[in-house]
């Protein structure tokens, strides 16, 4: 039973050769003469036999000596030798310098010609005139590299005697013989082919469907040749998203399922809103030029100085920095608008929130939730944990009953759907949050926790200047594509923008993780 | 990021073998153990604890901490004869402040003066900013004769032997000859006169920020007794270092006694200051900030944990309603306590974060995605579908990789000092498909790409520039064209560039590459994304010599130039070094 599957999965080429087999090895090209197919058709045809069992195959390399370009040439018509001994024979003598317009022959031809025929003492030379000096019988026989170029191709191993130092010969001429690595093989049937192979073939199987069959019902009654489903294909890839940005769309789809609002906003923004309205001290590290990208010679607005108003922020701000906002101390230091106004590459999304802080304050429409994930750029050298740009996942929560255990809850929550089960959570420090916590997750190559970064509650000096009085705001600002790198397999950070086509056309999707 | 070495026999003395849970517990106090070794323990100290940068200080607070130390008290002796510190008013214009004090009985040895130095350094680095906001001196106290003065001088007329130099030098030739001076030249560089510290018999002890006399500014061995100074220009902060400095110092074994700083007009006042800040707070605060709940003999033990002594306000049989408030003894040394928010932290950390039970809260909102972010979705889709490859590219760039297609452009937005070769904000979308291009010559043919993204142009004079409800640059003799974004097409992004003088635009940019492609081919794909998107364009011939003449167009939608498409010409991709032919496109994404 098995072998009749085996007999209706047999495709039309393997059909042919499979009869022309036998028990003892046969060199391919027999099979060829044998089939009348060309060589890439029996290749095939002997590969699916191979892989159905049906025949064992042998594969060897050799040297085989093949004729070149001009070697086709020459034994179409005649080496340039012969050309010379049959003109020498009509004109008796030639002179050297005509040697080339009498015979036909460029520079290069009529200088071997003249080389070899006075090598082998055909031709003699006085005062400059070529004529003949061989005996009829050796003019009549043909010469070595004559009788050799006939026999090729040939076997590099089997080249001897005369035909050694015919090869010899053409070998320092240009094109005439070449020495061809061939791959040779050699198949024969297996037990289960000899069966199969005496059995009777012709099953008049259907290969294709076609409209035509279809049509004229002459399916019916008939089978369709079986497929070798095992074998393999080609590739092909398919056009597709970056990996990134599927990675932050599915992010994205777990905080819109949880009820956040997106925010989005300018990469440009001033140090007032990246800095002072998030309570960062003028002169603290991050503001400094080796961390954070200024844009040059560039000044930005910042809210304007309401006098007399008490919800102006510009004031509030100041005021939160300088000591007094609800008690607080503040930095104790006399804060600098100027310095609010630079101009930078924002080093955080929080800017994003700082801003939505103050547009909830105005309108009073909260509880409220709200999250972005968006690039953020510093001032750093590149190696494979730190980049000058990355994604940042940012997300408030403003409710006047909003407390640490729910940004606990909410953490996990994101970091659950994301596939990190397990993750450290620990003290930590922001200028702008308190209580602060920083999330590790553990790198499995590089064995180390990574700080993914941080969350924590903003102090009353950042939400008393937006909202006039403290209203609890959960936030969170983790770095993204350390979560996403392990999925992908990437150790390196530097490969997230690296766009090497081959990579990414394997790159696989990114898939919802719980 | 600041981390604390510390020799680990020394600190084992302290606070007893370093398990696997005590280094939890030093995690679990926020500062994360980096590593430990056979003979030195390191932990990451945050920015808000500069009380913990040196041996005696951070034992004490894990001691604290573990349960097994008091609430520090420190005992300050009075000042004795000549225990004074006289601000000259010369001083004022460079560096008006300083508070000291004297510690004796202190027992020196290698390891200790180690530790010393660097507790110093630490404190110059993290709350001095470099020397910046203040600068610590610390000199033996047998070879200064008592009283001191802290006055400014002429750069040249100031002439000592600092440390690590052979000679005398004068204030200038410090800033410019010695290696410390050099390092921070630039605190004093501009400055007409240079504070120095001096003694009774004119000796010059020092001259901060930068650095000390060799006869009277080092410490050995020998020393017993110090004079520690910490000078600037906030006295809140001075006096907050050298109340660390006295701490850990009392730690190591010494006795403290109180200094007289006499500074004019400003008054005069009895330094250091150890005593505790007083500091009100509510438990009910607390425990809606954290999630729990807390009893008020919780509050205290939680508080002494973190080295601060807590009692209620009013105390005797107060009922519920009124026995929540509490006041917190804050430690002379804590820098970070500015509000009583920072106790619920405190309290967080005693509790433990690993304690913390998370909670969802049940709160209804509605969710909303940007219009922009769904449209990148819908067109990614559309594109994936055809078969294109999305990438993503950064940001910035370099001017020569825009210069390589928009050879005449110079209005570059430029960051400074970028510690990458890359030091310029990208102005359009298709200098990254064709870097890619030029990156991949090894990948298989045809590569198809796009890419979305932000891009930034300048705007301070928008209304100037605009061409045709549309800016665009060029070579300004109609040869060369590239998008600029305008104010009108910003739609939903952004917040609009008069706060910042950039503006951001959306743009998405489509590149073939291939032996043999060609315009039709991308105008297929133009077409069927428009198609798909409902969009209406049509396709107007430009001469632009970064396509091929006769085979560039500007995408026209609603009379608005949007974008570019076209075959891109043999001397941008020689430019870029691609070896087969290129159609590309952009546009921006507003009007979608």
């Amino acid at each position: 039973m098995e072998e009749k599957l085996v007999v209706e999965s047999l495709s039309p080429m393997e059909r042919s050769v499979l009869p022309k087999l036998g028990g003892e090895f046969l060199g391919i090209e027999d099979v060829l003469d044998k089939t009348g197919l060309d060589k890439t058709t029996v290749l095939r045809a002997v590969g699916f036999l191979e892989n159905k069992g049906l025949v064992e195959v042998e594969s060897s390399k050799k040297k085989v000596v093949i004729l070149g370009i001009l070697g086709i040439n020459y034994l179409k018509k005649e080496l340039p030798e012969r050309i010379l001994l049959n003109k020498l024979t009509n004109n008796k003598t030639i002179p050297i310098g005509e040697i080339k317009n009498v015979c036909g022959l460029n520079d290069n031809e009529a200088r071997i010609a003249l080389g070899t025929l006075k090598k082998k003492a055909l031709v003699d030379i006085k005062q400059g005139k070529l004529s003949l000096n061989a005996r009829p019988d050796e003019m009549a026989s043909k010469m070595i590299e004559e009788i050799f170029m006939e026999k090729l191709p040939m076997d590099f191993d089997e080249i001897v005697d005369l035909d050694k130092l015919a090869f010899e010969n053409l070998r320092g001429r240009k094109d005439i013989v070449e020495i061809e690595e061939q791959k040779t093989m050699k198949v024969r049937l297996t037990d289960l082919g000899r069966k199969i192979a005496g059995m009777d073939l012709d099953e008049n199987l259907l290969e294709a469907l076609t409209p035509k069959i279809l049509k004229q019902n002459t399916w019916k009654g008939k089978k369709f040749r079986r497929y070798d489903l095992t074998s393999p294909v080609p590739r092909v890839y398919g056009g597709k998203r970056h990996f990134v940005n599927q990675a932050i769309d599915y992010a994205k789809s777990i905080w819109l399922e949880m009820g956040f609002k997106e925010m989005s906003g300018n990469m440009v923004e001033t140090g007032f809103w990246v800095f002072d309205s998030l309570f960062t001290a003028q002169d603290h590290p991050v503001r400094e030029m080796q961390d954070t990208f200024y844009l040059k010679g560039l000044n930005g607005k910042i809210p304007e100085r309401e006098k007399k108003k008490v919800e102006c922020v510009l004031s509030n701000v100041q005021k939160a920095h300088e000591g007094g906002v609800d008690g607080s101390k503040g930095w104790q230091y006399s804060w600098n608008e100027e310095d609010a106004k630079k101009v930078l590459l924002r080093t955080h999304t929080t800017c994003l929130s700082a801003r939505k802080l103050i547009e909830i304050g105005k309108t009073g429409e909260f509880p409220a939730k709200y999250f972005a994930i968006g690039k953020c750029f510093r001032n750093e050298t590149v190696d494979w944990s730190h980049g000058f740009e990355f994604n940042q996942t940012e997300g408030i929560v403003v409710d006047e009953n909003a407390n640490f255990r729910q940004l606990l809850g909410y953490l996990k929550q994101f970091f659950g759907k994301m596939g990190y089960d397990k993750l450290r959570i620990r003290p930590a420090y922001f200028a702008y949050t308190e209580p602060s916590l920083e999330i590790d997750v553990w790198h499995p190559v590089h064995k180390k926790w990574l700080e993914l970064g941080g969350a924590g509650m903003f102090r009353p000096e950042v939400t008393i200047p937006m909202f006039g009085k403290h209203i609890p705001v959960l936030a969170w600002g983790p770095g993204f594509d350390r979560i996403i790198t392990q999925f992908f397999g990437i150790n390196d950070l530097r490969e997230l923008n690296k766009n090497d086509l081959n990579k990414l056309r394997e790159t696989k999707f990114w898939r919802s993780q719980n | 990021m600041t981390i604390l070495t510390l020799n680990r026999k020394e600190l084992e003395k302290r606070i007893g073998k370093i398990t696997a849970e005590l280094e939890k517990r030093i995690t679990d106090m926020g500062t994360p153990i980096e590593e430990v070794t056979s003979s030195e323990v390191s932990v990451e100290v945050f920015p808000n604890r500069p009380d913990l940068l040196s041996m005696g200080n951070f034992a004490r607070a894990v001691n604290q901490f573990n349960g097994k130390g008091k609430v520090a008290s420190f005992k300050i002796n009075k000042p004795e004869k000549n225990y004074d510190v006289i601000i000259d008013k010369s001083v004022k214009a460079v560096r008006p402040r300083t508070v000291c004090a004297i510690i004796k009985r202190m027992k020196f040895n290698e390891e200790k003066i180690r530790e010393i130095v660097d507790m110093q350094e630490k404190l110059h680095n993290s709350l001095g900013r470099k020397r910046r906001k203040l600068a610590i001196g610390i000199y033996p106290l047998d070879k200064i004769a008592l009283p001191i003065r802290f006055v400014g001088r002429k750069p040249e007329e100031i002439k000592f032997q600092p440390l690590e130099s052979a000679k005398e030098m004068t204030g200038r030739q410090i800033l410019r000859g010695h290696p410390t001076g050099r390092e921070y030249a630039h605190l004093l560089e501009e400055a007409d006169v240079f504070p120095i510290f001096i003694d009774a018999e004119d000796e010059i002890l020092s001259m901060p920020p930068i650095i000390n006399s060799k006869k009277t500014g080092r410490i050995d061995d020998s020393t017993k007794d110090i004079f520690v100074e910490c000078s600037g220009h906030n006295l809140a902060y001075l006096k907050k270092c050298l109340n660390i400095i006295v701490a850990n110092l009392s730690e190591m074994g010494g006795k403290v006694y109180a200094m007289n700083i006499r500074d004019g007009k400003d008054g005069n006042f009895i330094s250091p200051d150890m005593s505790a800040e007083e500091l009100n707070f509510d438990i009910k605060d607390i425990e809606k900030t954290l999630g729990i709940e807390l009893k008020e003999k919780d509050v205290k033990s939680y508080l002494a944990r973190m080295g601060i002594n807590a009692k209620s306000i009013g105390g005797r049989g107060v009922g519920v309603s009124g026995g929540r408030k509490m006041v917190a003894e804050i430690p002379a040394y804590r820098t970070d306590i500015l509000h009583w928010i920072d106790l619920s932290e405190e309290i967080a950390i005693a509790y433990g974060y690993d304690n913390f039970v998370p909670e969802i809260p049940s709160i209804s909102t509605i969710a909303y995605e940007n219009p922009v972010d769904k449209m990148k979705r819908t067109i990614g889709n559309i594109l994936a579908g055809l078969g294109l490859l999305e990438t993503s590219s950064f940001h910035l760039t370099t001017k020569k990789n825009i210069k390589k297609m928009h050879y005449d452009f110079n209005d570059f937005i430029e960051v400074e000092e970028s510690k990458t070769e890359r030091d310029v904000l990208r102005m359009d979308m298709l200098t990254n498909l064709l870097q890619i291009a030029s990156e991949n010559s090894d990948a298989s043919y045809p590569q198809k790409t796009f890419e979305m993204g932000r891009v930034f142009s300048r705007c301070e004079n928008t209304e100037g520039r605009r061409v045709g409800g549309r800016r665009v640059g060029g070579d300004g003799r109609g040869n060369t064209h590239y998008l600029l974004p305008t104010a009108e097409c910003r739609g939903e992004r952004g917040v609009g560039c008069s706060e910042t003088g950039v503006l951001e635009e959306e743009r998405l940019a489509i590149c073939l590459i291939d032996e043999s492609v060609n315009f039709t081919e991308l105008k297929q794909v133009l077409d069927y994304l428009f198609k798909m998107l409902d969009v209406e364009y049509s396709i107007e011939a430009v001469e632009n010599s970064n396509y091929i003449i006769g085979r560039c167009g500007k995408i026209i939608v609603d009379g608005r130039n949007v974008g570019f498409i076209g075959e891109i010409a043999p001397r941008v991709l020689k430019n870029w070094k691609i070896k087969m032919p290129a159609v590309a496109l952009e546009i921006e994404m507003g009007f979608l």
